[in-house]
């Protein structure tokens, strides 16, 4: 029972991690390519860390609950880095399927002298 | 007004939390020394935390990130339907959505939620801090896409993070 | 049943990686190399956690957590470059 919960979670997960990268290699655009990886990617990674704590937890003595750490902070971080690079993007003004709104190319053609 | 003793009452617990995850032992020992450092390190660190994160409700913040939580999953289960059918599929878009948020986190939270929920990245946030600019994969309507997120969203952020 | 459940696992996170690099080789653009390289990051994690939960031992746990800390800065510090011209100001 357990065993079938655990081999359903890892599969899971990598399905999850394999989309992420299916996004990332197949969408026409940057902005589109962001998605995969942000968050089947960032969710498949964490699928299979529950399914590690799980494993750890009924495997030998003392149950393991350090996976949450990197849990947690994949999910805090997948959205930064997501922003932070979307943000180079538009500065480089890297080439989109759909118009960037008017604002930015106002506010950063003011910031670069 | 800061204590001089415990100037970040939330963020010694949570680095007490991190330690102990660190450490990965509930002993006494390691939640001991991880109040310890969750007591000393923002008391050494003071000049690089000017604000303190004050919650006003801490209930709708649990609610808030349950949503949340039940929302990433089923985003994902929607991004990962449109990868699988292909880039001809996509509808992207930019739009503008304008904040009521002024405080800093409350900000992170709100860009980081939307980075992490239905099919939106947020991408830019204006220099004067009055709107985020968001990148849709599928974007039927526009208006309504800005109206979920200042709703479902915001609104309770705002509960949270600002002051009356 | 979980072995086999590892197997396919480790196939298919190793055809995620080969989808990736092959982002990362093509580009076109530099974000588009950082995003490669970020979901780099993040499938080797996901690689390690699996072959921790393959091999029973938990020592592979720490990499996995050092690596995600350095692919986050790093790729903080790219966007930094691409952003400014410059990491450090």
């Amino acid at each position: 029972m357990l065993e079938a919960a655990l081999s359903i979670l890892i599969v899971v997960g990598a399905i999850f991690t394999l989309i992420g990268s299916l996004g990332l290699a197949r969408m026409p655009d940057f902005y589109s390519r962001l998605h995969g990886p942000t968050k089947a990617t960032t969710l498949g990674v964490g699928s299979l860390l529950i399914a590690s704590m799980i494993y750890f937890s009924t495997q030998d003595d003392g149950i393991s609950f350090h996976e949450i750490l990197v849990t947690l902070f994949l999910f805090i971080t997948a959205p930064v880095s997501a922003h932070l690079l979307s943000k180079a993007a538009l500065h480089l003004r890297v080439k989109s399927l759909v118009a960037p709104p008017r604002e930015v190319e106002e506010a950063d053609a003011g910031e670069c002298k | 007004m800061k204590h001089w003793l415990l100037p970040h009452p939330i963020l010694t617990p949570t680095l007490a939390i991190i330690w102990v995850l660190l450490v990965n032992s509930l002993s006494p020992g390691a939640i001991i020394l991880g109040l310890l450092l969750g007591w000393a390190i923002p008391l050494f660190t003071l000049r690089f935390w000017p604000d303190q994160v004050r919650l006003r409700k801490p209930l709708t913040l649990l609610r808030f990130i349950l949503v949340v939580l039940y929302d990433i999953l089923v985003a994902n289960l929607a991004v990962a339907w449109l990868i699988l059918r292909g880039p001809r599929h996509i509808e992207p878009a930019f739009v503008v959505v304008p904040l009521s948020l002024t405080t800093d986190i409350g900000i992170s939270f709100l860009a980081n939620t939307i980075s992490l929920t239905p099919g939106t990245v947020s991408s830019w946030l204006s220099p004067d801090r009055r709107s985020l600019v968001v990148q849709g994969i599928s974007v039927q309507d526009p208006d309504d896409l800005v109206k979920t997120i200042k709703r479902r969203y915001e609104a309770p952020l705002l509960e949270v993070f600002e002051p009356c | 049943m979980l072995s086999t459940a590892l197997a396919i696992a480790f196939g298919l996170v190793t055809a995620a990686m080969a989808l990736t690099l092959w982002r990362l080789l093509r580009g076109p653009d530099q974000p588009d190399r950082i995003l490669a390289l970020d979901t780099l990051y993040v499938n080797s994690i996901a690689l390690l956690v699996l072959l921790g939960i393959h091999l029973g031992s938990e020592l592979y746990f720490e990499a996995a957590i050092l690596i995600a800390m350095m692919g986050f800065v790093g790729t903080v510090a790219l966007c930094k470059y691409l952003l400014r011209g410059d990491i450090i100001e």
